[in-house]
């Protein structure tokens, strides 16, 4: 269980690896998995993967994973309130520090935005994140598959591609379509 | 291509806060997505290829890349609140609602059927990721690296993170410089293009 003092603690963990998480959080869950779990024991690694999990089948960016963490570490800690706090904390731990780097950032490219450096940085960054892109999502349309089921997964990954260029069928909608079809127990 | 009409800005940074939080909380999957169509489709605050800009410099700098384009479009147009107005847009009702899910989740995560449902809506938003990125491919016709290298880029990274799994920082710390260098030699060299 987490005690008053290592919030603070904690706090300055995520305030710190905010300014390393290039390319989102998501890439920082192995250090955070091996802090809160491995080393400290605030929180089980049931309650780590469920706060993932639900993170990424809510709406939103996939930070807020991290408020989950901060909820279900103050739940233990002393209920509902400091669950709540808890979850504030361990988000504006994170977002505010990469924030105010990224919003210097931000005004020194606008100022610049017709230097060469500043071009060729965005012409050269362009192919790249196109591909992370599609990379992302090929990696995510086999990643949730048990082995029986992944062609499955990737005949509907497929299907959305294509009713998403060709058609005008809105997003909202595809996603409830799959929801409908995954709940049905097509997948089981 | 449709962005031959003029484009639109920001009317107010409550225009932004509302703009941002209604496209964070039917964003399922990668927000990307929705944040392309928001920005492009909807709003049309950005061409194509000034999202794709953009997404870079938001992608490449700590943080996470939705927050950050918030922050640039809206300290763009009005400063720190815009910036704040973005930022708050696009953490503000996701927050809440999934504080109330993960309650929820304590009683009903088990159900085969909520399982089943997150396994469709993940491939799903999986092809809405693809679909995006095969979007985002035009404007790469006027890339001043011009298509050859752009195909060789975009496959590399394509090869070194969905096929060989290296992580995304590492791809990002190897590819990223050269691309970089590389665009910045076709800038000297004066290719036709590079305007814009």
């Amino acid at each position: 269980m987490i005690h008053i003092p290592d919030w603070s603690a904690l706090f300055l963990h995520f305030g710190i690896l905010s300014l390393f998480s290039v390319g989102g959080p998501m890439g920082l869950i192995p250090d955070i998995h091996r802090y809160l779990v491995t080393e400290h024991g605030w929180i089980s690694n049931a309650q780590f993967t469920d706060s993932i999990v639900i993170a990424q089948a809510s709406p939103g960016p996939n930070i807020l994973f991290l408020a989950l963490l901060g909820w279900n570490m103050g739940l233990q800690a002393g209920g509902y309130f400091l669950a709540l706090l808890g979850a504030l904390g361990c988000l504006f731990a994170y977002v505010v520090p990469s924030s105010i780097l990224f919003y210097i950032t931000a005004n020194w490219v606008e100022k610049n935005r017709s230097s060469r450096l500043v071009k060729s940085f965005k012409a050269g960054m362009s192919p790249i994140v196109v591909a992370l892109l599609i990379s992302s999502g090929i990696v995510l349309a086999g990643a949730n598959g048990n082995g029986h089921n992944d062609f499955k997964l990737w005949l509907l990954a497929g299907l959305t591609v294509l009713m998403v260029l060709r058609t005008k069928v809105p997003m909202l909608l595809l996603l409830l379509i799959g929801g409908c079809i995954g709940a049905l127990g097509v997948f089981a | 291509m449709m962005n031959e009409q003029p484009l639109n800005t920001p009317k107010s940074p409550s225009d932004l806060f509302f703009s941002f939080a209604g496209l964070s909380i039917k964003a399922f999957g990668g927000i990307i997505v929705f944040a392309e169509q928001m920005v492009v489709e909807k709003k049309r605050w950005l061409s194509r290829k000034e999202f794709l800009e953009d997404w870079a410099v938001a992608q490449t700098m700590p943080g996470a890349p939705v927050m950050n384009l918030s922050i640039m479009i809206g300290s763009r147009h009005f400063g720190v609140m815009g910036a704040l107005a973005g930022l708050t847009g696009i953490l503000l009702l996701p927050l809440i609602l999934i504080l109330l899910l993960v309650c929820a989740f304590a009683y009903f995560g088990e159900d085969p059927r909520i399982v089943g449902a997150l396994q469709g809506m993940g491939a799903v938003s999986a092809g809405l990721l693809i679909s995006t990125g095969v979007k985002l491919i035009k404007p790469l016709k006027v890339n001043p690296l011009g298509k050859t290298i752009c195909a060789i880029l975009g496959l590399s990274c394509f090869g070194l993170i969905a096929l060989a799994h290296y992580p995304l920082a590492t791809v990002l710390i190897c590819l990223g410089p050269l691309a970089c260098i590389l665009a910045y030699f076709k800038f000297t060299s004066g290719s036709p293009g590079e305007s814009a």
